[in-house]
């Protein structure tokens, strides 16, 4: 098949940018989206031309490294699909293509496709952990947890930090990122005793490095490739005022 | 707590908990108004209207109530302007409308509007029941009781002005929007939900949006077509 790439191109962080536009001609439907954008990249080397800078990792869902908006989507129009598993038969012949990078004030461009997610690894550095005895490992099941609340925050726990949620959000927030990485931990015996201080930071952090504030459109749960509930928001929202009001 | 309304959470707690405050004032201002219909005679929304004019404790919950609208508009102004922020460059192509609803992406746009015709409402009805007096506001004896004729006022307008009435009806859909998403996004906002109650409380906000939009619409559709 063949299709037309709309890609944003942009030099550096402080590079204007522009999109680009790049006929691509022999794709083959059982390539996945990072593939095709291999194969462009090594066309357009062969035309000694700059390839396309895209981030990319595991490439089967589980690293939340490949992040695009592709035609006015985070991952594309599959709902929990991460790029890397989003496949070329998903596109028609001829078909023009946008690929943009996730768009969001605390997420700059670095180059090309590639944004700079520095800030989730900063709001997790703020609270997202526990304080363990480094010593030797604990013994499985020493602390009994209830089955419920193991499924809820292993269903947190699954949030790959690919950002998604901000690209989609009107507001580019981060509530859901946040929501996720603090429910699963608020949910454990092991998370409780740092529950109120991680709550407070992490959300600090989250203000202070310029995400938006949810407003509760329910476009982060619907473009999340593994479709956290905003369920996990409204316990954030009650995490952190329970710590404010511990005060 | 100055910290708490100083970070994000706690300003969209302002928004929710006024929110959910004028939720409840539309019941009350619904009720009263639908008396409009079920007696021509005027006497029973006089009644009414006295009622809220003379009670002391609605006296005490009127400037309750103007604090509430302050504080809604204000901080979700404030929060609506952190939020563009938060997105310099936009996106070239964008489907928002394959995640979300137009309401729930349009609260501040369906605010306004509704801020628009609140503005109108107050100045055709309130500012002359309360402060300027009307014409129309003439004094009436219900029951050995004197009052102002607030029924007069209020039937004229419905009756004769058509396009008045046509707006009010628009103004009551957009109401119904704004409410559509605000009902249950206020107790998402305060943490009243979870994985049950999330499609439950959504449930209740649709059934409440359209109680609350169909009954202001009935009143001025009743001028039209009986009188």
């Amino acid at each position: 098949m063949k299709i037309y790439l709309k890609i944003w191109r942009q030099k550096s962080p402080k590079d204007k940018g522009r999109f680009e536009m790049y006929p691509l001609d022999g794709v083959s439907p059982e390539m996945s989206f990072l593939e095709m954008l291999d194969y462009l990249n090594k066309t357009l080397i062969k035309e000694g031309k700059e390839p396309v800078v895209f981030e990319s990792d595991c490439r089967e869902g589980i690293c939340g490294t490949c992040g695009l908006y592709i035609n006015g989507r985070p991952h594309g129009n599959l709902r929990k699909t991460t790029t890397c598993e989003l496949y070329m038969r998903e596109f028609a012949d001829g078909e023009t293509i946008t690929v943009e990078p996730w768009r969001a004030g605390a997420f700059p461009v670095v180059k090309d496709l590639v944004v700079d997610r520095h800030a989730f690894e900063k709001i997790m550095q703020a609270g997202g952990f526990i304080t363990v005895n480094a010593g030797a490992a604990p013994d499985a099941n020493t602390i009994p947890i209830p089955r419920d609340s193991f499924d809820k925050a292993f269903e947190a726990a699954t949030c790959i930090g690919c950002g998604a949620c901000v690209a989609a959000c009107k507001n580019a927030s981060a509530m859901l990122f946040v929501a996720a990485k603090v429910s699963h931990l608020a949910l454990l015996p092991q998370g409780k005793p740092e529950a109120a201080r991680r709550a407070k930071a992490m959300v600090a952090k989250m203000d202070e490095l310029g995400f938006g504030s949810c407003t509760n459109t329910g476009a982060c749960e619907a473009e999340c490739p593994k479709g956290i509930s905003i369920a996990n928001i409204a316990r954030l929202n009650r995490e952190f005022l329970k710590a404010n009001l511990k005060e | 707590m100055n910290k708490l309304f100083a970070s994000s959470i706690g300003r969209k707690l302002l928004v929710a908990l006024s929110g959910m405050f004028l939720i409840l004032f539309l019941v009350v201002h619904l009720s009263i108004n639908l008396l409009l219909i079920f007696d021509d005679s005027g006497a029973l929304f006089n009644k009414g209207a006295h009622f809220m004019a003379t009670n002391p404790m609605v006296g005490v919950m009127e400037p309750l109530l103007a604090v509430g609208f302050v504080v809604h508009i204000m901080y979700a102004t404030i929060v609506t302007i952190r939020n563009y922020r938060a997105r310099p460059n936009g996106y070239l192509k964008n489907l928002p409308s394959a995640n979300s609803s137009w309401e729930s992406r349009n609260m501040f746009v369906l605010g306004g509007i509704i801020l628009f015709f609140l503005i109108l409402h107050l100045n055709h009805f309130f500012v002359k029941m309360k402060f300027t007096g009307d014409p129309l506001l003439t004094t009436v004896i219900i029951d050995g009781v004197a009052m102002k004729n607030s029924y007069l006022l209020v039937s004229s307008l419905f009756k004769e002005n058509f396009w008045y009435s046509i707006g009010y009806m628009i103004w009551a859909v957009f109401l119904g929007f704004h409410l559509v998403h605000g009902f249950w996004s206020a107790f998402q906002t305060v943490g009243l939900n979870n994985e049950v109650w999330i499609q439950r409380l959504q449930n209740v906000s649709i059934i409440y949006a359209t109680i609350i939009a169909a009954g202001f619409c009935i009143i001025p559709l009743y001028f039209i077509i009986f009188f």
